[in-house]
This record gives C-alpha cells, structure tokens and sequence, in this order.
C-alpha cells in the first residue's frame, strides 16, 4: 500500500454494509419526497399562470374581431349600438363607473378593514379578539345578492339625506353634481355596499399580517417610550405595509368584478344621456353591463363586443395589481 | 387508542346504515304504472284527443322568461296528473332558448318572438333555416301564452288614466315630462293632474317585453316613436334589472312610469293605464287581450303559426299591447320516444282548462281561433 498525503484508501473502499464510497446510509428519505413535493409545488404554480393566460388569450380571441369592426373610438366614445351592422361601442362611460365606485368603496374600506384589525390584534382582550373577527368574516358569507337587495331597499332609503348635504356643500365640483337619479340607485350607494363587501377580505388578511409583527420591535418601541399608537405606528404598520397593500389589491379585485349587486342597485342610463362625472348618476359597470346582457348574445360579434368590454376589466385589475407588486417589493428592499 | 378508533367504525357505519335507509324513503315513487293515471289525466287534461295513456319521460325545455310562471303552473298540473313524466324549464331568456333549440340541445324552446327569417350580422344562414337544419325537418312556432304589457304607473290621486299610443310614445322618449301636460290632460278630462315630473323606468336587461313594447309603440305612433325597436331600449329613463326591478321603482316613486307584465303590476299594486287606440279606452283583461289576439295575422306556412300582432288595431274592446311566447318543436322529432310526452304536453298547455288558470297569474287564454289552429300543428307532430 501506498502513502500518498491527502489520499486515503478508505475512499476507495466500499462501506462495512456494502455501500459504495460517499453514498452515505441513506437514512432520511432523501430525493424522492423533494421531487414529488417540488414537482407538485411547481406543477400547481404553472396550472394557475396557465389557466389566467388561457383566460387572456380567450378574451383576446373573442374581442379582437368586434375591436376591428367597431367604427368608433373604443375608449372615449359613449355610445353602445352592437345590434346593428354598424358596429359602435365605446367603454367610456364603463370604465368611469367601474373606475369611481371601486375607488370610492376601497377609500372607505382600507381605514376601516385596517382600523378593525389593529382592534383586533392590539386593543381588544383576549376574550373579545376571536368573536368579532368571526363576526367580521361572517361578513363574507352574505350572498351578493342580499347585499343588492339591502342596499336599495334599506341603505338607499338613508342615502338621501347624504347626498343632498354633500350637493349643497360640494356641488360646484364635477363629482358632486346632482343628476336627477334618485338616491337610493347612485354610484355612490353602489361604493357603499361594495365597501362592506371588501371589508371583511381588508380586515382577515391584515389581521393576519398584524398578528405576525415581531414582538421584539413592539416591546423594544414600548421600552423606549412609546404610547401604544406610537407603537403600533413605528412597529406594527410599517411591518404590514405590504399585507395591507396585498389585501387592498384583493378588495379591489372583488369591488371591481362584483356583479349582482351593482345590477340590482344602480340605475342604468338610457342611450344619448349627457355625460357625467358626478358619483350621485346612474350607469353600468363591464361586470354588470355583461352580465345583463349575456342570455342575449345572438352574434359572435355582439359577444365580442362584450368581451372586448371583459379585456379591459382584466386588464385594468391585472395592471393595477402589477403597480401593487412593484411597491411592495421597493418597500421590502428597506425593510429589516 | 384501538378500542377508540373500533367506537368511531361502529359510529360511523351505523350513520351511514341510518342514513341509507332515510334517503331509501325519501326518494320519490315514480314506478307507479302509465295505466293507473291514464282515466285520472284523460280527465283532467280537459282536451287532449289523442293519446289514451300517460306517457313517461323526461322533457327538457329552455328560453323565456316572460312564460316562466305559466310554465311552471302548467308543468306542476301535468305533472299531478302524469306522475311518470318529468318536464323541466330553464328560464334563461329568449336568446338563450333559441341558441339552445338551434343547437339541439333541448326538446323545445320558448322565445318571445319567433324564430327570425333575416340574417344576424357574422353567422350563416337565418335562425329559421339553422333549426330547420338542426330538426331536420321545419321547425316550428307555436304560439302558447299571451303575456299583457301593462303601463303601470304610480300617481298620488290618481287612480284611473287613460293614454293613446301618440301621448304613451311622448311620454316613453321625454317629450312630455310632467303629468299635467295638456297632452295628457286632453285624454283625461274630468283628472286632476298633479304637477309632478315623470319618471320613467325601463328594462336594463335585454328583453322581450322591451321588444314587443317598442314594436307596440313604433307600430301604433310610428311619427312619435322613431326610434328603433328591439330588446334594448331606445327611448328615455332609469334602467332597473328584471320586472320586479322596474315594479318595485315604479312603486317607491311618486310619478313613476314603466312597461312591465300584467302580473308584476298586480302584485305590486300599481296604476294600470287604460289604452285607447282609436276605439275608446281599454281596461287591461284578459279577453280584451284574446281580442287583440284574434286579430292577428298568420305570417307562417301550414303548422309553422307565426303571429304578425296588428299593434295599431282598433277592434272594440281590444288591448294592443301584448307578447306572445312561442314553443317552439321540430315537427319531426330528433327522438321518437319523446314525441308522444310532447304532444300530451303541448296539448295540456293548450287546452282551455289550464289556459283560463293562467289569467290568475297575469297571463290571456289563447283565443279560441288559435287554439285550434295550435291543437292542429300538435296533432301533427311526428
């Protein structure tokens, strides 16, 4: 036998049990559980981007023919003729509405959903914590609806006293100007019962982010002085800053999908009525547009029509959830 | 732990045995003989000619809305009387209906207008001609319930109006907008009009009331309606989804107006116009709407009984505003097992004793001229 330094026989030997050299003993269950496991994980996240893409190309594949007949400006015009063979439709009066009555129900259900979750996980006993979270996801269960059905006839009945205060205050202003629709089928009233119908999706993940903030950053912020807002102010917000925009971004996503109960509450407007900017008119939104005439697709180019409508609802939420993702990840650059 | 998990197998299996058993009860006794119904539905069908024994099967029927009730009654009394036979009815719409029907996919239709002969706009062939080729053989309409369009409106003080298609036409496309405009005042003499604005309601949703209202007022007013006709709406107004959508605006607004069927504006309550089309006013009822009816003209060949509405008529004591919803079958059917159940069907919907229930639930009897003409085209069916 030979002495080389830094050579050892004893790799070139197999084991007492008769393992090759460097195979180990194979006590853990080693490669094929990481295989299956990674092979599912990764099998699952390649279905979701698939099934969303067969989505996009089957709207694309629909929408792209009534597009390329369609005489008017697509996204400015406010007309809606898809019966006749001069095809013109526009989604300006569309986009606007589904545009302001998201925008004014996730400014109303942001502070709250997050105002509840901070009680929630920072103010309220023990005792209470659990009850009124299950309250607030019972929210959830209450069918759209019931939540239409509601809100014109309970909601609507208190909304104008509302709206009347706010057209005296504001109705200078585009936003506020009266539009002759009665107050209980308004925009307005329509942000209000989606408000409640994003709430409890706000207030379930956000509590779920506040619930995970390091107790070290909240004990080393009380031990440095701090009230209990200025606590939650420098320790518990800034670390769910990215849960609180994640859960936004699926309120949003329900706010502008929701269907049945923008049908039931808002007035729709008649062909040729001027345009408004105001949030107290009638209108449609694309889920409700569509939806109200879907038994009724005679062509496939009136189904594209409609479809081309769906395109812009996908991509407005597809667009506005990429921003979301950008800032969340420049604000995780700064964190921890 | 083994003595646990043998507790929880015996809970387990004897849920399971429990259950089995009460599922087993209630599942329902459809294995009772054609024979035992036959003297039962014989009598009760009150019409039928043909067949002897009740037939079984299961039909399956889909389209519109507007006949949804008076389906649903006729289909609950067929089947008490014909407890082997099963029909069912999806009220999906008139357009889905005869997108179904074309396609094959149902026994039969039911469509608000008949099936089309002109071309829509980026599909082959006319809707006559794709269910003709789908049946193989020609497709007919026949014409089954009569729903009245009532103008309901909600006036304080004002329980009785009349209206001509030239004042309902301005009212309907804003150019009237208050109710004491002298127009209106002019019909109404002896009325108290109030000063309030009119507030008119329409149907958000594609319709077939919406249809027959506009082709009403384009028919009977054609200088005041220029609009176009159609299942959308042309003229003015607050869109509200469904008929109970515009019934329940119209009731919760003072000077609320709106089209809707006869049964929605009895139930809530609402005013209902009385329509004078050149021979006096007309209250809405059933057998002023059979007159109406009546009046029309066959635009179809042999069995195939398409209705062209005369909307300007000014038969007596007729009511013009009205839809019919059509069945419509393959004259020779794709199955023959089904033909005898669709003909003991057709033939129980169109028989005077369920046709006279019907006007309980806002619906016309058909009249007695196209009754019989609807009781030919089934007695044809193959």
């Amino acid at each position: 036998m030979s002495t080389i330094t830094g050579v050892s026989t004893v790799d070139e030997l197999p084991d007492p049990e008769g393992h090759g050299p460097f195979e180990g003993d194979r006590a853990s269950t080693g490669r094929l559980g990481d295989r299956l496991f990674g092979g599912t994980a990764r099998g699952a996240g390649v279905l979701v981007i698939a099934m969303v893409t067969l989505v996009a190309v089957f709207l694309l594949s629909q929408a792209i023919p009534a597009l390329a007949a369609d005489k008017v400006n697509f996204f400015t015009s406010t007309q809606w003729n898809v019966d006749a063979t001069p095809l013109q439709f526009g989604i300006a009066n569309l986009l606007w509405v589904t545009v302001l009555s998201s925008v004014i129900a996730m400014i109303i259900a942001v502070p709250l959903g997050v105002g509840v979750a901070l009680f929630i996980t920072q103010y309220a006993p023990r005792w209470l914590s659990r009850p009124a979270a299950s309250l607030v996801d019972l929210l959830a269960a209450v069918p759209s609806i019931v939540y239409g059905l509601w809100g014109l006839q309970v909601l609507g009945t208190h909304m104008a006293g509302i709206q009347s205060v706010l057209e005296r205050l504001f109705g200078w202003f585009p936003l506020f100007q009266d539009a002759g629709i009665d107050a209980s089928s308004t925009v307005l009233t329509v942000s209000v019962v989606l408000s409640i119908m994003v709430l409890p999706i706000v207030t379930a993940l956000s509590r779920e982010v506040f619930a995970q903030t390091p107790t070290l950053h909240k004990e080393a912020a009380l031990a440095l002085g701090a009230t209990r807002w200025e606590m939650i102010r420098t320790a518990v917000l800034p670390f769910g800053k990215p849960g609180i925009i994640s859960a936004a971004m699926l309120g949003l996503g329900r706010a502008l999908g929701e269907t049945i109960a923008v049908m039931v509450i808002l007035s729709a407007l008649a062909d040729g009525t001027p345009w408004s900017w105001s949030m107290f008119n009638g209108g449609e939104t694309f889920a409700s547009k569509i939806a109200n005439n879907a038994a009724e697709f005679d062509s496939p180019q009136k189904a594209g029509a409609f479809m081309a409508a769906g395109l812009v609802l996908f991509t407005l939420t597809f667009v506005v959830n990429a921003i979301a993702r950008v800032v969340i990840e420049r604000r995780k650059v700064f964190a921890e | 732990m083994k003595l646990q998990s043998r507790r929880q197998l015996a809970s387990v299996t004897g849920v399971a045995l429990v259950s089995t058993l009460a599922l087993a009860g209630c599942g329902s006794n459809n294995n009772t003989t054609a024979s035992s119904t036959a003297s039962s539905s014989a009598s009760a069908a009150g019409g039928s000619s043909s067949s002897t024994a009740c037939p079984t099967g299961t039909l399956n029927g889909e389209g519109s809305t507007a006949q949804k009730n008076a389906i649903q009654q006729v289909i609950a009394d067929y089947q008490t009387t014909c407890s082997g036979a099963t029909v069912n009815y999806n009220a999906t719409g008139s357009g889905a209906g005869v997108k179904q029907f074309t396609a094959g996919q149902v026994d039969f239709g039911g469509s608000d207008s008949s099936l089309k002969s002109t071309p829509t706009a980026g599909t082959t062939g006319t809707e006559q001609t794709n269910a003709d080729k789908t049946c193989g053989s020609p497709a007919w309409n026949l014409p089954m319930v009569t729903g009245p369009i009532a103008v309901a409106y909600n006036l304080k003080g004002v329980p009785k109006l009349v209206l001509t298609p030239s004042v309902t036409a301005k009212i309907f496309n804003g150019a009237i907008t208050t109710w004491n405009d002298p127009a209106i005042a002019a019909i109404n003499k002896g009325v108290t009009l109030p000063a309030t604005p009119i507030k008119i309601f329409f149907r958000s949703d594609e319709s077939g009331t919406t249809d027959n209202f506009t082709k009403y007022l384009k028919g009977a007013a054609p200088s005041d309606w220029p609009a176009a006709t159609g299942k959308k709406w042309t003229g003015k107004g607050e869109g509200k989804q469904a008929s109970s959508g515009v019934s329940n605006a119209v009731k919760s607004t003072d000077g609320g107006i709106t089209y809707t069927e006869w049964s929605y504006a009895k139930d809530d309550k609402l005013g209902i116009a009385q329509i004078d089309n050149g021979a006096g006013p007309v209250v809405l009822s059933g057998p002023a709407v059979s007159k109406a009816v009546s009046a029309a003209r066959q635009t179809g060949a042999g069995n195939n009984i398409v209705l062209k509405l005369d909307y300007a008529t000014k038969v007596p004591g007729a009511y013009p505003i009205l839809l019919v919803t059509y069945e419509l079958v393959c004259s020779k059917a794709k199955s023959p097992a089904k033909v005898a159940l669709l003909k003991s069907f057709l033939t129980t919907f169109a028989s005077t004793g369920e046709q006279t229930k019907l006007q309980d639930i806002g619906y016309a009897p058909l009249p007695a001229s196209i009754q019989a003409q609807v009781n030919t085209a089934i007695a044809a069916l193959s």
